[in-house]
């Protein structure tokens, strides 16, 4: 496989472990407003994912870097034409981090209920955003031939792109339920798992109708039918959200855990590879889609940067799971920090 | 009014508000971390006490830094286009370079060891305070190569109406690259210096945990009067890059318009830019400028009109910045050597107590008049002679800049208030002396084992 290639799926590797990742503290902000009944269960929640949310978004910032070294014109085209979504989701994200920091340094009703707002507000932007921006990139961005932005902002709430990011924000929420199933013990535990239990079916119904939807409004199954294999894929995807369920139900949280991550992996995969070897295709001319092959930077900074990130990477990815499995416990409500 | 311009604006805002936060960051984690090793050695409650008062003032900081560094990343894309899709090549690979080696560091020790203080050892702790301090002067390592290469681009080649990578090594390895981190750093190292000697003066001013403040008072003398010596030294070796690859950045610095010999450097001088000469010229010293720069005091120094109207950066702000930082460097020097003498009896000397809790914001200051003076004089260019500012914005229209711009003030203004006045409200409640040992893990366990 050639270099270029080899980044391409390297990069919708480092969207799926950030959606991956950062998608259950996305879920669970999203759920707080609906879960948090009392201040003990919003700092249950918070505390949830304190430890692990400001590493789980680097794998954000990392797929931007990412997009920028190894397809600059990509991550310039992308980044300038989606402005004002980007710009949104800027903002929710700075809003988020603040938050959990702020939140309990003032005992104050007022304030913290500022940051209760934020909390929820700056997760549930971003998810919802996400789904909606990668759906219309699966679906093409009006750009002309100079990687001009020739549309309309709103235009990206099409009906396609509301539903993926309908369906960003199910399996987000259903992630976050799932960890926080894991975290928490009592009356939140049960919520959670109930919350978990009744948002699968809308989950099944999403997925299902993006991907009956997928067919219509994008071409992205041309390269599934080109490579039956590849629909394994999706069967993964499929089995990662049955699994889900299943494990729910025995009550065997990690292995939901697992099965709900593998689902997340599973639908960014299935973009991606759908998307091959497009990276930012347009809707207005084949043409002047951005691929693989015609945004890429030099061989010799493709080469570099792939052994930065096959060194370090493997070795970012084992301090994470280190500190995943240091914060596997449920959080003792005698000594929670936030 | 147009993207243009609000694009510059909105990323100096941007960029100026971040760098509010990243220096005590810089230099504020390897104190704690030393504070901490200390508690480690020796066992003295008293250093786990610091450890724990200023690690929560370095998280408020932490947390503001880390998400306004996020617009850093998006910006280049958002509102540079163009330039993106010019340097991606090498900057890029710079920028993506320091997230995967370094920013994650930080990031994922950060949580660690926030609520790691039950779950690890006493030692593994304190090694975690030390990954984050290496992994946030790591970051500043790749960040100020990658604004190296904008200042001095080097290693390249254009290939494809764009700048390629050539030689890696010699992008990562370049003079002004290290003269500037090691200048950058420890320039953060005297601001968290500072922030350190001036809270702990406020409350030795009120005669309050006399030991702690003390304590913490000389760890930060020691590590601010070593730093600001280093940035000095520093500072004068960066002026010599500078001389040799940005001549209308140093033209500009010294007001210098004239092309000459035994070039002079003014005490005082206010640069008339339309009529290209200096309206005021005070206390010239002759050759001292060739001196300082080249080493030689009959060097010939190249001057302003040496230049086209349209490759000269602002002279007034350049040369101002230049100076007020210059001026806060020594300022800094001076006040760590008197406090080096007075190590011993900063109780008896409210004076100069008083003097180092109002000197709080002069680093402050200092690193934003550097970072001024790095940027704007690097103007009209966005990387130093090969691309200029005005070619690099993106086709966005300008609505959409004024209304993100109007964005980032809201949301910054009371992000600003909010991360300072929290830092304010916890530095002058102190620490908590009374109830720690409820806090100390092993020491709590201990006691309960016993009873």
């Amino acid at each position: 496989m050639e270099l270029q290639s080899i980044w391409f799926f390297l990069w919708g590797l480092l969207w799926a472990i950030f959606f991956m990742t950062d998608g259950f503290d996305l879920g669970i902000g999203t759920l707080y407003p609906i879960l948090g009944k009392n201040e003990e269960d919003k700092r249950v929640m918070i505390n949830a994912m304190g430890p692990l949310w400001d590493g789980n978004q680097v794998w954000l910032i990392t797929a931007g870097g990412v997009t920028f070294a190894a397809f600059p014109i990509v991550y310039a085209v992308m980044f300038s034409s989606l402005y004002t979504a980007l710009m949104l989701i800027l903002f929710a994200l700075i809003i988020r981090g603040v938050s959990f920091e702020f939140r309990g340094k003032i005992d104050d009703p007022r304030w913290t209920k500022i940051w209760d707002t934020c909390i929820f507000v700056g997760s549930f932007l971003p998810a919802l955003l996400f789904g909606v921006a990668f759906a219309n990139i699966f679906k093409g961005i009006p750009i002309d031939g100079n990687g001009i932005f020739q549309g309309n902002v709103l235009a990206l709430f099409n009906p396609y792109g509301l539903l993926g990011g309908v369906l960003f924000v199910m399996l987000f929420v259903q992630h976050g339920a799932i960890w926080l199933t894991i975290k928490s013990d009592g009356e939140l535990h049960e919520n959670a798992m109930r919350i978990s239990r009744k948002i699968w079916p809308i989950l099944l119904s999403v997925a299902v109708i993006f991907l009956v939807y997928t067919k219509f409004a994008t071409n992205l199954y041309d390269n599934y039918l080109a490579n039956p294999l590849l629909f394994l894929v999706v069967l993964l995807t499929v089995a990662g959200l049955l699994g889900s369920r299943i494990f729910m139900a025995k009550q065997e949280f990690f292995k939901a855990w697992f099965s709900s991550a593998l689902t997340i992996v599973g639908t960014t995969f299935f973009g991606v590879i759908g998307m091959f070897p497009n990276l930012f295709p347009s809707s207005l001319d084949p043409a002047y889609s951005l691929t693989a092959f015609n945004a890429s930077s030099s061989p010799l900074t493709l080469k570099i940067m792939l052994v930065v990130v096959v060194i370090f990477v493997p070795v970012v990815l084992a301090y994470q799971i280190w500190a995943y499995n240091l914060f596997k416990t449920k959080v003792n409500k005698q000594e929670m920090t936030y | 009014m147009d993207a243009l311009f609000l694009s510059r604006l909105q990323f100096a805002a941007t960029t100026m508000f971040h760098f509010l936060f990243v220096p005590l960051t810089l230099g504020l984690s390897i104190m704690v971390a030393w504070m901490e090793t200390r508690y480690v050695k020796t066992g003295d409650e008293t250093y786990l006490k610091m450890t724990k008062f200023w690690g929560k003032l370095f998280l408020i900081n932490f947390a503001v830094g880390v998400v306004t560094g996020i617009t850093l990343e998006f910006q280049f894309g958002t509102n540079w286009s163009i330039y993106s899709a010019y340097v991606g090549d090498i900057f890029g690979s710079l920028l993506a370079i320091e997230a995967t080696a370094a920013f994650f560091l930080e990031s994922t020790f950060i949580g660690v060891w926030i609520f790691g203080w039950n779950k690890l050892s006493k030692k593994a702790h304190a090694g975690v305070a030390w990954l984050i301090a290496f992994g946030s002067n790591l970051s500043a390592v790749w960040i100020l190569i990658a604004n190296a290469w904008m200042q001095s681009p080097v290693g390249f080649t254009i290939r494809d109406g764009r700048a390629e990578l050539v030689d890696f090594v010699a992008v990562i390895t370049q003079k002004f690259a290290i003269v500037k981190f090691i200048h950058t750093v420890t320039a953060a190292y005297v601001l968290a210096a500072f922030f350190v000697m001036g809270i702990s003066a406020y409350h030795l001013l009120k005669k309050r945990n006399i030991d702690f403040f003390t304590r913490s008072f000389r760890t930060a003398l020691t590590f601010g009067l070593v730093s600001s010596l280093v940035v000095f030294i520093l500072g004068d070796l960066n002026g010599v890059v500078v001389a040799e690859k940005q001549p209308t950045k140093l033209a500009a610095m010294e007001s210098l318009w004239e092309t000459q010999t035994r070039a002079p450097v003014y005490l005082f001088a206010w640069p008339d830019e339309k009529n290209e000469r200096n309206a005021i010229e005070i206390g010239a010293i002759p050759g001292a400028l060739s001196f300082l720069t080249k080493h030689d005091v009959n060097a010939e120094i190249r001057g302003l009109k040496d230049f086209p109207p349209d490759e000269r950066p602002p002279v007034l702000i350049t040369s101002f910045a230049f100076k007020g930082m210059v001026g806060l460097g020594c300022v800094f020097i001076l006040l760590t050597v008197i406090g080096w003498f007075r190590r011993n009896k900063l109780l008896e000397s409210p004076k100069y107590l008083k003097i180092m809790l109002y000197s709080i914001p002069l680093p402050y200051l200092a690193v934003q008049l550097g970072w001024l003076l790095t940027e704007v004089g690097r103007q009209p260019w966005i990387v130093y002679g090969l691309f200029r500012t005005s070619d690099a914005v993106s086709p966005i229209s300008t609505s959409q800049v004024a209304i993100s711009l109007i964005g980032f003030v809201v949301v910054y203004s009371l992000l600003g208030i909010a991360g300072f006045s929290l830092i304010a409200k916890n530095a002058i409640k102190g620490p908590d002396l009374d109830d720690t040992e409820e806090d100390i893990q092993p020491g709590a366990a201990l006691d309960k084992s016993a009873a």
